[in-house]
């Protein structure tokens, strides 16, 4: 396995930022969407320069962004920042459930192609159609 | 609105236990994994390309697949079909040819739930503990490797 150790530093800030009560709640807030740094510093008893440096922090290890329009400057969620977490945590599991969901999906489409099937030529099953498509 | 998938890892002992619900019904779960033209639209992780060598779904078969990543790396996998019962049963062995003589059992039963729905379950047994926790962590290994790419993308933009 390669492991570029800066992307290793990068994994490691992520989630030092998210071992943080206060950095944890800023990100929960903005799952529900964008807020400036007055609406985040509003629900906690800490001043908002206090609040700033938590957003630096989410900032700096990739779990929000901040864009600049205007004087707002609203900080984003990265959700596939946090996805990437995940997947990092668990592989095993999310390469079951994603082939599991394709055999949902495969199912399901079967189901549709049978009844297709059957109404209009009884010899010829769903399966047998999808053999000769796919070597086609 | 997806069904969950248990997976269980005891501490300590060489198993894997997969438990998935279907809403289709037994017969319908148990072609897709008999017929290697539907086998490819599903198994294995997303984006990888299948190609089935051999695929005979019978008691005394065998199978022998390859999953291309999208690097263009093979991951082959082999194994013989020890018995099948239809709409019931699978039992097989299995090979990552990257470990070669490292083989699993699985046992796969495909319980009909009535109404058009079913639970497949899937019971691995590995050599030793070892092994099982090699299988689990290469998965997690190659997440790792992915997850940290991503995560690169993510920071660079």
């Amino acid at each position: 396995m390669i492991v570029d150790p800066s992307s290793d530093d990068r994994l490691d800030r992520a989630f030092m930022a998210l071992a943080d009560p206060v950095r944890r709640r800023i990100i929960a807030r903005l799952s529900r969407g964008p807020a400036t740094v007055n609406e985040l510093a509003d629900p906690f008893e800490i001043s908002k320069q206090a609040v700033s440096k938590h957003i630096q922090v989410l900032e700096h290890a990739g779990l929000v962004t901040r864009t600049r329009d205007a004087q707002r400057r609203p900080v984003h969620l990265d959700p596939a920042a946090l996805e990437a977490l995940t997947a990092w945590i668990d592989r095993y599991r999310l390469i079951h459930e994603q082939q599991f969901r394709s055999l949902d999906a495969l199912l399901a489409e079967s189901t549709t192609a049978e009844a297709s099937a059957e109404a209009s030529d009884p010899a010829t099953g769903a399966t047998g159609r999808r053999t000769e498509e796919e070597r086609s | 609105m997806t069904n969950p998938v248990t997976i269980t890892a005891p501490e300590g002992l060489p198993f894997i236990e997969i438990e998935r619900e279907f809403d289709a019904p037994v017969a319908a779960v148990f072609n897709a994994h008999r017929d290697p033209a539907l086998v490819t639209q599903w198994l294995g992780p997303n984006g990888y390309e299948m190609n089935i060598e051999r695929w005979d779904f019978v008691s005394h078969g065998a199978y022998r697949y390859i999953h291309t990543d999208t690097d263009g790396a093979d991951w082959a996998f082999n194994g013989t079909f020890h018995s099948v019962r239809e709409n019931e049963l699978a039992i097989q062995t299995f090979e990552f040819e990257g470990y070669p003589d490292v083989v699993a059992i699985e046992s796969m039963t495909f319980e009909d739930l009535g109404g058009g729905r079913m639970k497949l379950h899937i019971h691995s047994v590995y050599p030793t503990v070892e092994a099982r926790d090699g299988m689990v962590a290469s998965g997690m290994e190659r997440g790792v490797t992915e997850g940290y790419a991503r995560l690169d993308g993510l920071v660079a933009a």
